[in-house]
């Protein structure tokens, strides 16, 4: 129990973060720091007191593995938390370009 | 300081660059074919390739690095990745549905084993090594013009 | 699993630091060493694969942060209605975790997962598919729709860049380009 609340603590400091900043790469990183604590998470749930990595090895007999399910879901949601991440970038630097600011409260004007 | 970045690095940084970018690349392709016997797979794999041309643009500048890899020929890779990757799973049609795993297993422990795995790999690693050094060009170019144009 | 409360702990500080900092380029330092301690808390829940994927990804996100914000720290000011704003965000933070924590009490303990398609995964993984990698098997035999759907993702996402970057009017890029 006590691992899934020390997860959900950095969740909650990276919604903190999205919530509060008004510097846009603040918020980038309050966004990157959520998706991780979501990836760990997952793998907690997998995780077998015990256990071993799901590799099968050419020597030994092997009876009890982690679960290897959520590590297959996780390594798809890394990548795809990259992706999201330039896409958040590329539109920052535009903003940039535009606006000469990172700050959110001065990029009022809804320019054509 | 983007002028200086265009044209590089130190000289330390270059000639440290000349020795181990190519053993970087050789290690990306030592994890994609490995896929089934070792962790990593397809996804690791490509990210390892893109950052040794990625490590080529930061240490030499933008110049000769776009001479190793340019900008048509990593789209031309990235689209063969994923055409690929489709093309194997429409092949699965031919055994009964989508994306059936149709070649011969082989024994365990073997390269050349587990069906159609190892040639996904290498499919997705194509596609991921050269879209991640596009947005990584695209993004750096940006950024030399829009200070050039101030 | 003592390494595992310290990972987490180190973790904790690290994103605080990230979020606290007010220099851009120390606070993008900030979330690597996060992502470094997740990389090897993975490998302390038995994840390799996993592990290796975080550790080269982080690197390009760092990369790709750090290019954005070089040369570009400007130093932020919050001004009036802070205090009211800050009450209301821990406010709700709080109810948030209350409401999670009441929920988890549902989960099974830490470390006793009740697996039922992984525990079928796990016995006939290696005769089904031949890889000897079970995360391999799963992720390109067994459910390799999801891999197709993410493929299409890197694709959407590398167009959407490229269109975001792009100038009209590509000639002046490329004679300002080709100038030096």
């Amino acid at each position: 129990m006590t691992p899934y609340l020390l997860c959900l603590t950095l969740f909650a400091i990276g919604l903190y973060c999205v919530l509060r900043k008004r510097n846009l790469i603040k918020m980038i990183v309050g966004i990157i720091i959520a998706e991780y604590a979501v990836n760990l998470f997952f793998i907690m749930v997998a995780y077998r007191v015990q256990g071993r990595s799901p590799i099968y090895s050419p020597e030994a007999r092997i009876t009890n593995m982690v679960d290897a399910l959520p590590q297959a879901l996780v390594l798809t949601s890394i990548v795809i938390g990259l992706a999201t991440t330039a896409l958040l970038a590329a539109i920052a630097m535009r903003i940039y370009e535009k606006y000469k600011t990172f700050d959110i409260t001065k990029i009022r004007e809804l320019r054509g | 300081m983007s002028r200086e970045h265009e044209q590089g690095m130190s000289i330390i940084v270059k000639t440290i660059t000349r020795l181990t970018v190519g053993l970087i690349l050789l290690y990306g392709i030592y994890i994609v074919s490995h896929g089934h016997l070792t962790p990593g797979g397809g996804f690791a794999g490509g990210v390892i390739i893109a950052l040794s041309f990625v490590h080529l643009m930061l240490a030499y500048g933008k110049d000769i690095a776009l001479h190793k890899m340019p900008r048509a020929a990593s789209a031309f890779f990235e689209g063969t990745g994923a055409l690929m990757f489709l093309a194997i799973a429409l092949l699965g049609f031919t055994g009964g549905y989508f994306f059936l795993n149709f070649l011969p297993k082989g024994e365990p422990f073997r390269l050349f084993s587990a069906g159609i795995i190892p040639l996904c790999n290498i499919a997705i690693s194509l596609k991921v090594g050269a879209g991640l050094f596009a947005i990584f060009v695209a993004l750096t170019l940006l950024k030399v013009v829009s200070e050039k144009k101030k | 699993m003592v390494e595992l409360y310290v990972l987490l702990v180190f973790m904790i500080v690290g994103a605080v630091v990230a979020i606290e900092v007010e220099d851009l380029l120390s606070s993008v330092i900030a979330v690597g060493a996060v992502g470094l301690g997740l990389s090897i808390t993975f490998l302390t829940l038995k994840a390799p694969d996993v592990a290796i994927t975080q550790l080269v990804v982080e690197i390009l996100i760092l990369i790709i942060l750090i290019q954005a914000t070089l040369k570009r720290d400007l130093p932020f000011s919050t001004s009036g209605r802070w205090y009211l704003n800050t009450i209301i965000a821990v406010v709700f933070i709080f109810t948030f975790l209350g409401i999670a924590a009441y929920c988890f009490r549902d989960l099974p303990e830490f470390g006793y997962p009740m697996l039922r398609v992984g525990r079928e995964y796990l016995k006939e993984g290696l005769e089904r598919s031949g890889a000897v990698n079970l995360v391999a098997s799963v992720i390109l035999d067994y459910r390799a729709f999801d891999t197709l759907g993410e493929a299409t993702i890197l694709f959407t996402a590398v167009i959407g860049v490229l269109t975001v970057v792009r100038r009209i009017g590509r000639k002046k890029v490329d004679e300002e380009v080709e100038e030096d």
